[in-house]
């Protein structure tokens, strides 16, 4: 390639970079500027705040935070079950859809999908109006089968989050899922039938072993989004304020240092170690997986 | 696993007898021929169950939309009772003087705009990417993709603070200056450049002289429609879909988005008395509607978009 066409090549990526110096890097290096830095009052609270060098400080006040990793572990705990959970019923429902004809299985994915375009906001008021004793068809339904359940009990409120969440994702996961399943060579599946193969024994030795890579990739992408987690127990939160606390998952903590306690150097701190557990957590994640394979 | 290995021996055997074409098997899959009876009504119950699940919600909504205050309280959740939604309706477009349809402009506007404009730079940097050597180029992909693992939190707050310096807190512009760049937008329109655009096809125009720009806007911009029509879906959504930017740098409620409308009126249930459960649940409903005609009109588009921008 002639050298001046690479840089005219290069001037098409120009926008992006100049944004992305200003609304990507710029930020993350104002944040972690700022959480060097602590807000004091002077000795009688009169004279005004002072701002300090404060160094490492609140990242070590960070890590023994103990509502801030109260919060991260709950969360972790949830992903741990919800997961799991989710991608099973996702890789169940793929492996479903491959086993009816095309026709059928382009109607029902389109119905399982449904979910799926409703926004996150929207699913979470539906949800928790489904879940309210006052006005939802459940706590009726349950007494009708002799449960008692509160929704929103400190006991059942992760629960309740977590059907919401798996109701709202196995539909993008299973299309992902099924997508990796269509590229499996059909011809595997007739020699295994004509070596006295099960259908269940194709699905657990053929098929899913084929789609392990799509499930690493949908493992890694729910992980990524549970730990920042906001929206839902946001919206729980203002119905049921007593079971979900304002300290509930991490960025909840943070957005509560930086709007309502006005400690924004604290709330820099706290997302620039929830970024770095982020990356830890999917690099281990990832690691642990790709050694598996081998 | 000793059947595995067994089943891929076996496999790279039959690969040499000539392949099933693709379209026969899309009509009559004969995997499912093959099932026995019992096993496909299985098949078939599961994925009505799952079908069932998947409908209940919107369902219920859809009920509840009809319903006045007395019927939602007090009748089954499952079955109309009286046909009240048009005054719910009138409710919801009336309410502190038509606010809700105020919040549904600014959802257009900034979804729409928004998602234009970072299509536009994301499919000239896809461009640029996928077919251009340039040095440095590494180094921005890499920034693509590991933005990907950035907490929104970790952005959001720096860029409310950055936005606030300079007077844009606020203002339609603090959600729709980020929305121009969108990393998860530009991997995308690399990967469509790269399964579209010739190379040989650039070296043919560039003989007959074209300039690269011109290339650019009446050559590969045309040849990209449905990869950028893929783009701008899912750059749409996703803005449609946003909170936490919004609940963040948008503070008075002229400038809401619907989202962040209806989160406020859920909110209103218990700080003031008031019950807006059915404001809240038509409300709901109405702000499905646009996603859902948006969806169903280019679902070829958003089909692709979503197995392609998973299948890295």
């Amino acid at each position: 390639m002639i050298r001046s066409q690479r840089w005219k090549g290069a001037a098409f990526t120009v926008p992006f970079q100049l944004g992305f110096v200003f609304l990507y890097l710029l930020p993350i290096g104002y944040a972690v500027y700022q959480s060097l830095f602590l807000e004091k009052s002077s000795g009688l609270g009169l004279g005004g705040a002072t701002t300090e060098f404060v160094g490492l400080d609140n990242y070590g006040k960070g890590l023994t935070d103990s509502a801030f990793m109260t919060s991260i572990l709950r969360v972790v705990l949830f992903a741990c079950v919800q997961i799991p959970f989710m991608l099973l019923i996702s890789l169940l429902l793929a492996l479903l859809l491959d086993a009816v004809t095309a026709k059928a299985a382009g109607r029902f994915r389109i119905l399982l999908l449904v979910p799926y375009m409703i926004p996150g906001v929207v699913a979470a008021l539906v949800w928790i109006n489904l879940y309210s004793p006052a006005v939802g068809p459940l706590t009726p339904l349950g007494e009708l089968f002799g449960f008692d359940w509160n929704f929103f009990s400190p006991s059942m409120v992760w629960p309740a989050i977590g059907n919401l969440l798996t109701w709202h994702g196995i539909g993008y996961n299973m299309v992902i899922i099924y997508a990796a399943l269509q590229g499996v060579p059909r011809e595997l599946f007739e020699a295994a039938r004509l070596d006295g193969a099960s259908e269940l024994r194709i699905a657990l030795s053929i098929k899913i072993p084929f789609v392990r890579g799509a499930l690493v990739l949908t493992a890694l992408l729910s992980i990524i989004q549970m730990l920042q987690i906001f929206n839902e127990p946001a919206l729980f939160r203002n119905v049921t304020p007593e079971t979900v606390s304002d300290s509930f998952t991490p960025i909840m903590i943070i957005y509560n240092q930086a709007f309502n306690a006005a400690n924004y150097h604290y709330a820099a701190a706290l997302s620039v170690l929830l970024a770095l557990i982020l990356g830890l957590a999917s690099f281990l994640f990832y690691r642990l997986t790709s050694r598996e394979a081998d | 696993m000793a059947l595995t290995e067994n089943v891929k021996e076996n496999g790279a055997e039959t690969a040499a007898v000539p392949p099933r074409g693709r379209t026969v098997r899309r009509l009559t899959n004969p995997d499912a021929a093959s099932r026995s009876k019992g096993g496909q009504r299985f098949v078939l119950l599961g994925l009505i169950l799952a079908s069932a699940y998947s409908l209940f919600p919107v369902y219920w909504l859809m009920i509840a939309a009809t319903k006045d205050r007395v019927g939602l309280y007090q009748s089954n959740g499952l079955w109309f009772s009286g046909w009240h939604l048009w005054d719910n309706l009138q409710q919801v477009f009336t309410y502190e003087d038509g606010i809700f349809l105020r919040w549904t402009a600014n959802s257009f506007l900034y979804a729409g705009v928004g998602s234009l404009g970072g299509t536009l730079i994301a499919l000239a940097t896809g461009y640029g990417l996928a077919r251009f050597d340039f040095p440095g180029r590494g180094a921005v992909f890499a920034c693509v993709v590991g933005s990907f693992l950035i907490p929104i939190a970790l952005l959001t707050l720096p860029l409310y603070l950055l936005f606030s310096a300079i007077g844009m807190v606020d203002t339609p512009w603090a959600m729709l200056i980020p929305c121009l760049i969108n990393p998860f937008s530009v991997y995308l329109a690399k990967v469509y450049t790269e399964a579209t655009i010739p190379f040989e096809l650039l070296e043919a125009a560039r003989l007959d002289g074209a300039g690269e720009l011109r290339i650019f806007f009446s050559i590969v911009l045309r040849m990209m429609t449905t990869g950028g029509a893929t783009v701008f879906l899912l750059a749409f959504v996703n803005t449609w879909n946003a909170f936490f930017l919004p609940l963040t740098v948008l503070r008075g409620e002229e400038n809401w988005t619907l989202n962040l409308g209806l989160y406020n009126w859920s909110g209103k249930r218990l700080e003031s008395g008031i019950d807006v459960t059915s404001l809240v649940l038509t409300g709901a409903l109405l702000s499905i509607v646009p996603m859902a005609i948006m969806m169903v009109a280019m679902r070829r588009y958003w089909r692709t978009g979503v197995t392609l921008g998973a299948l890295k």
